[in-house]
């Protein structure tokens, strides 16, 4: 069995050095090293560390600020769960920006995780007459309601099935993340997603200096480079401290709510047992756990 | 060391050639250069330089890996009727057929390759040193197909040139099973290729189970087309012996995938437009457009016009078994399943996209430019490989004519 294991790591490591050589001939050891880089779900502990450590290193360097790398893995007895109050909802994209900060989102080309769309009353949840571009004086406008839609963190996610390169899992708190440094970016999770969570980035991403979020976690919000998926993780570095995803905590009306839903005392639990709950898209069988509902 | 000669012998032979010979290659390296330009831009900063975004997150590139695919399968698939009605060069259609599908799945790898945004972690798709994840996503299955197809092809064709370059007789027993295999693969890789747009139940307008069988369908319009043209080359330039019947035969049975095809469309329309459900949307964009958004409508209706003219010339024998229309009806039906492939299956399932919003698309000059480097990377391979084929199988090219000097005594 031993023997198995080293011809394997002995096949595996020399195709890598070929390819590796290959490819990045004239390069510095440093890229090097992150061209080399495996699969974060297969590392090691110390591995892991290793890596988080020359990230912050990194990032040092490049922005000239001292960053927080976690990589805090899901608390034991967390399902996370989100709902959002239809009745309450005014449409102001306040989350929008608040997640854009939060997260290191690129501004130019602009990167949304959420997506707010103003629907007619008449027509109930419509897509296809529904728009992201309305732009009037004030919110709310007569006659019309509001729809914010990001990662419905599914439990049976689409986009985690047709990834050719398991870049993109499940963690077992429910949320859905992204390896920057494994995505090939082929884009497949975003054809497959059927809610528009799933954003890529088409150029080099752009975040101002004084702007950046230096609190990060390693399958969150770190800086993103060109050429990779990327999607909301209800703030990942927020929610595993305990928390509320900065969406929540922007909202002025209160539209917003999160919590455990293995916590029989949570909020969330409260509006799953004594409200009337919907969800999007239900007879696709993603089965979100980000529920909308009329609280009012 | 036989092989290495084989190799060298093959090298030389792509250097010898005619002035047209010449001002082909020459044609297509200016045409590769403009191209790779354009590609560079696309290197440099980014896909940002396709107009794919967001809502529209796929678009020409897998379009003509898809067309590409298309025209590899049934370039093999043409082993069959060859068989089956006993045509007498069917070790050349077999050689012909299988360097086509060569260049062609060379062709749709490199698609891929600019398609995705880290081209350099390709490598995270390879067994052992990467983590392909097989067999839940269609992508690995295809990835695994194509490479398997590519091997296989390359492997018969390079058998077969070595046999006749050094006199030998081939071993049938390794040859045939093995051209046999390739057969079910050509029909694997293209259903495989259509089961990778077609369950992800969020894209309706892919999620139908018509869309494998009309995928086949197609590809036996337009891979024939190419090779419907280049066995009257052949004719004509070379030694090479087929029959008018066979060519007509051919023709014969792209109208058969003709009528299919159309019937195949005709059934999925009408059970859109008869239902008259949402989804109708996506085929209202391909061919009408939804309010101003139009910039879709011309490719449309140019490939319906395109296949339903070569269907007409294809249907009716007088202009089937007269060459000029033949061959008219030939590049027509070509360039129909090509926009069809490239533009018409890929941008309608992204627009609207799954949140009802619309974006525009159309390819940017890049993605143009980007998609001539690659037909003229594949054109080349494709004429160097043919070259080599044709002096082998046809000019008495062999190993004595390397080094006359050994043998001759």
């Amino acid at each position: 069995m031993k023997n198995k294991n080293s011809r394997r790591s002995f096949i595996k490591n020399i195709s890598l050095a070929t390819f590796s050589a290959l490819a990045l001939s004239g390069c510095n050891s440093e890229a090097f090293d992150v061209f080399l880089q495996q699969n974060f779900k297969t590392l090691s502990k110390k591995e892991k560390d290793r890596i988080i450590k020359n990230l912050e290193i990194k990032y040092k360097e490049k922005y000239g600020k001292e960053f927080h790398v976690s990589d805090r893995p899901a608390l034991e007895g967390t399902s996370f769960g989100y709902a959002l109050d239809l009745s309450r909802c005014v449409g102001c994209r306040r989350c929008v920006y608040a997640c854009v900060k939060e997260n290191n989102q690129s501004r130019d080309p602009q990167i949304h995780y959420i997506e707010v769309l103003q629907m007619e009353k008449e027509r109930g949840i419509d897509f296809a007459h529904s728009t992201a571009q309305y732009n009037p004086e004030k919110v709310p406008e007569k006659g019309y309601f509001y729809v914010p839609i990001q990662c419905q963190q599914c439990k049976n996610p689409p986009c985690v099935k047709v990834c050719p390169v398991r870049a993109t899992w499940q963690e077992p708190d429910g949320i859905t993340v992204v390896d920057y440094n494994w995505c090939i970016g082929c884009r497949y999770c975003m054809a497959a997603c059927p809610y528009g969570a799933r954003h890529f980035n088409w150029g080099e991403p752009n975040v101002p200096n004084e702007e950046l979020n230096t609190e990060v976690h390693y399958l969150g919000n770190r800086p993103r480079m060109k050429g990779v998926v990327e999607k909301c993780t209800f703030c990942i570095q927020r929610s595993r401290e305990g928390k509320y995803p900065s969406c929540v905590e922007i909202c002025p009306v209160g539209a917003r709510k999160f919590g455990n839903l293995l916590d029989p005392d949570s909020e969330i639990r409260y509006i799953l047992e004594n409200k009337r709950v919907l969800i999007l898209k239900q007879e696709l069988n993603t089965q979100p756990r980000f529920y909308y509902f009329f609280g009012i | 060391m036989n092989f290495f000669r084989f190799i060298t012998g093959s090298i030389k032979i792509i250097f010898r050639g005619s002035k047209t010979y010449y001002t082909w290659l020459i044609i297509l390296l200016l045409l590769i250069l403009w191209g790779g330009f354009g590609y560079s831009g696309q290197l440099a900063h980014g896909l940002i330089k396709t107009h794919m975004r967001d809502s529209v997150s796929w678009a020409f590139y897998i379009g003509n890996f898809t067309f590409l695919v298309g025209v590899a399968a049934a370039a093999v698939m043409l082993v069959i009727p060859a068989y089956i009605y006993d045509w007498k060069p069917i070790k050349e259609i077999v050689i012909f057929g299988e360097l086509l599908a060569v260049c062609s799945v060379f062709m749709c790898l490199s698609f891929i390759m600019v398609d995705i945004g880290n081209p350099l972690r390709f490598w995270h798709m390879l067994p052992l040193i990467g983590t392909l994840n097989f067999p839940s996503s269609m992508l690995s299955w295809d990835f695994f197909v194509l490479n398997i197809y590519l091997l296989l092809n390359l492997f018969v064709v390079t058998y077969l040139l070595y046999c006749i370059f050094y006199k030998k007789e081939y071993k049938k027993s390794i040859v045939l099973p093995l051209v046999l295999i390739s057969i079910p693969m050509a029909v694997a890789i293209h259903t495989t290729t259509a089961f990778l747009y077609n369950a992800l139940p969020g894209r309706v307008f892919w999620n139908s189970a018509l869309l494998a069988p009309r995928f086949l369908a197609s590809a036996f319009c337009s891979g024939p087309a190419i090779l419907l043209i280049l066995f009257q080359i052949l004719r004509k330039t070379t030694n090479f012996e087929i029959k008018d019947e066979a060519i007509w035969k051919i023709a014969e049975l792209m109208v058969y995938a003709m009528f299919i095809y159309l019937f195949f469309t005709i059934a999925e329309l009408f059970k859109e437009f008869y239902s008259g459900t949402e989804n109708i949307l996506f085929w209202k964009y391909l061919l009408f457009g939804i309010g101003d958004h139009k910039e879709i409508v011309p490719y449309s209706w140019s490939s319906i016009i395109m296949g339903c003219t070569a269907f007409v010339l294809f249907l009716i024998p007088k202009t089937r078994k007269n060459f000029l229309t033949l061959n008219i009806g030939a590049v027509l039906i070509y360039g129909s399943v090509y926009v069809e492939k490239g533009i018409a299956l890929i941008i309608p399932a992204f627009t609207p996209d799954v949140l009802g919003q619309i974006y525009v698309y159309t390819p940017s000059m890049t993605e143009i430019r980007t998609a001539v480097m690659i037909f003229s990377i594949g054109f080349l391979l494709f004429t160097f490989l043919s070259k080599i084929a044709i002096a082998i199988v046809f000019e008495n090219y062999n190993i004595e004519s390397l080094n006359p000097k050994i043998y001759s005594k």
